[in-house]
């Protein structure tokens, strides 16, 4: 008879207890963890919500800007200027590098992706609470899709690149393709690293501040505008274990070894393709189990 | 005995259960929600002092709330400002931590608040294609229900609005879109805090259809007002929250009478 016990206006029944009348009508607690095997299902299910939401972004980044998208190829262009004026006109780092333009400009691109990546991650959770806290759905779809969006910028900066490239006189070749395979193992680190930066920025808010200094330091030890390989010469074997284990800096050589001829095999860090895809692999399952930890806590105070 | 597997005999099948739960609050500088600039609950966040980081509060918004919600209940939330309503709400979604107690729910309670920002930047139209597959709507589901949802919302009927970005929008237009959206998927628990007061009177009347609607279709939904027309319109049952606790649960006319008389004495109090 217990069921008729349970008051008509739901004041809870002592005798048959909360745990045992959820679990009766197969009710689960609110807001909680799934596995991982079904976050990532459900991540799937929303698939084109990610899709849809770079998309978003992408277009929505600059509509209050009179210039619209132009934007999205004059703000890659104009950094790859101003660093010319500084590194390869002011300080001279090109000395010793054959094809500096081209060298300087795939180096600021491709850093770019994975700076950007980073901090729009920073901010998905915590820029987006109206989104969180209206709508359900697994809160990685945020980071994952803002990296997509990046992602498509990269393909516009990759265009501005191969004009660039070819004006410096470069001549196509079947090696530009390896562009693809470093795009994509970059794009998963990038993601990784995203939803990495997604659950620390979440809790603590003064992340975003302190990140770009972070990204500015990375930026100025991975090579970005100029040759690793001719400043480190004579440094000790750790240092230059360090530096060569970069991901960005692997990310980078693998890309101007795709795109420039005077760019050769010998130029690139020992074991750089082994790397570049340990780094995917390591910082794409990583970043996901590690922001799926937080499931259940993005978005509350 | 009645025991019989899937059917019921007597209540309908819970979709919400909510034990003994008990909610704080921990606020970081100066509080930004309702709880906290309110009478009673500022007053006991004062009284506890901050434990762990510098300037953080501690509310004890929530109190030892009990209570089974069901299949096809329309149930009204009423209280003073700051008596936890919407703290309440923001538990039973999931949004906020039990420090004791526990919730449980069938499905993903949805919760519709009044400050439920969708994407400003973007336009109507993109925040209903967001939105929709945001809650797990196909690109076709979403294609078939588009028109149906902007119709709903009124957003058009004074020109084409929809292609506007939503930072253009009044905040009854924006409010309006966002119930819209909202409610295009069936929830089978939906809480909407005060999302419809800033309708208008013809928006308010389609979205009560709406909502007796989704009360049909078996739902559960969660009305907080402070318009007890819309409670006693729309509600069934009514819970009466003051300080975090619950004082009364019952059929809504009831405790709409209760509450106006507690209130009418407070009021005219020396």
């Amino acid at each position: 008879m217990s069921r008729d016990v349970i008051p008509r206006h739901g004041a809870l029944d002592p005798e048959v207890g909360a745990a045992e009348l959820a679990a009766r009508y197969g009710l689960g607690v609110s807001g909680a963890r799934p596995s991982p095997v079904e976050y990532t299902r459900r991540l799937w299910g929303r698939r084109h919500f990610i899709a849809a939401f770079a998309r978003a972004r992408g277009d929505g980044q600059y509509s209050r800007a009179h210039l619209g998208r132009l934007w999205q190829v004059m703000t890659p262009l104009l950094n790859a200027a101003v660093y010319y004026l500084i590194f390869g006109l002011l300080i001279g780092t090109r000395d010793g590098v054959p094809d500096f333009i081209p060298f300087l400009v795939t180096g600021v691109f491709v850093f770019a992706f994975t700076q950007s990546s980073v901090l729009s991650g920073v901010r998905a959770v915590s820029g987006n609470l109206g989104l969180v806290r209206a709508l359900h759905f697994p809160r990685a779809v945020l980071p994952v899709a803002l990296t997509l969006a990046q992602l498509r910028q990269m393909l516009v900066s990759m265009a501005v690149l191969v004009v660039i490239v070819l004006l410096a006189g470069q001549v196509p070749t079947w090696s530009w393709l390896l562009v693809v395979p470093v795009l994509l193992a970059q794009s998963v680190f990038n993601a990784g690293l995203a939803l990495v930066a997604a659950r620390l920025g979440s809790a603590v808010s003064d992340l975003a501040q302190l990140l770009p200094f972070v990204l500015r330091t990375w930026m100025y030890a991975s090579g970005v505008m100029y040759s690793i390989g001719n400043l480190t010469a004579d440094a000790p074997l750790p240092v230059r274990v360090l530096l060569d284990l970069n991901p960005a800096a692997v990310y980078i050589d693998l890309t101007r070894f795709a795109l420039i001829d005077s760019f050769t095999a010998a130029q690139l860090p020992p074991y750089a393709w082994g790397v570049a895809v340990a780094w995917a692999f390591v910082l794409g399952v990583g970043g996901f189990g590690y922001f799926w930890q937080a499931e259940g806590r993005y978005g509350r105070d | 005995m009645t025991e019989r597997s899937g059917t019921v005999v007597g209540p309908r099948p819970p979709t919400v259960i909510v034990d003994d739960l008990h909610v704080v609050y921990r606020v970081r500088g100066a509080g930004r929600t309702k709880e906290v600039k309110g009478g009673a609950t500022a007053a006991l966040a004062r009284m506890i002092s901050p434990r762990r980081l510098a300037g953080e509060r501690r509310v004890h918004a929530v109190k030892g709330v009990g209570f089974v919600a069901r299949r096809g209940e329309t149930i009204g939330l009423i209280g003073s400002n700051g008596s936890g309503k919407s703290t309440l709400l923001r538990a039973i979604a999931g949004l906020l931590p039990a420090e004791s107690g526990a919730v449980y729910s069938d499905g993903q309670p949805a919760l519709l608040g009044v400050n439920a920002a969708l994407m400003n930047d973007l336009s109507g139209e993109r925040n209903v294609v967001l939105g929709c597959l945001a809650m797990g709507l196909s690109p076709r589901e979403v294609r078939e229900r588009y028109d149906e949802i902007v119709e709903f919302s009124g957003i058009n009927d004074k020109g084409d609005f929809i292609s506007l970005p939503m930072r253009a929008y009044s905040s009854g237009m924006a409010a309006r879109l966002r119930f819209a959206i909202a409610s295009a998927v069936n929830h089978d628990v939906l809480m909407i805090d005060e999302a419809l007061a800033t309708g208008d009177r013809a928006f308010r009347k389609r979205s009560e259809a709406r909502i007796r609607e989704l009360r049909a279709e078996a739902g559960t939904v969660f009305l907080v007002s402070h318009s007890l027309t819309s409670i006693r319109d729309t509600c069934a049952r009514t819970l009466w929250l003051e300080n975090g606790e619950l004082v009364m649960d019952g059929p809504t006319d009831e405790v709409v009478r209760a509450y106006e008389d507690s209130a009418g004495r407070r009021s005219s109090a020396p």
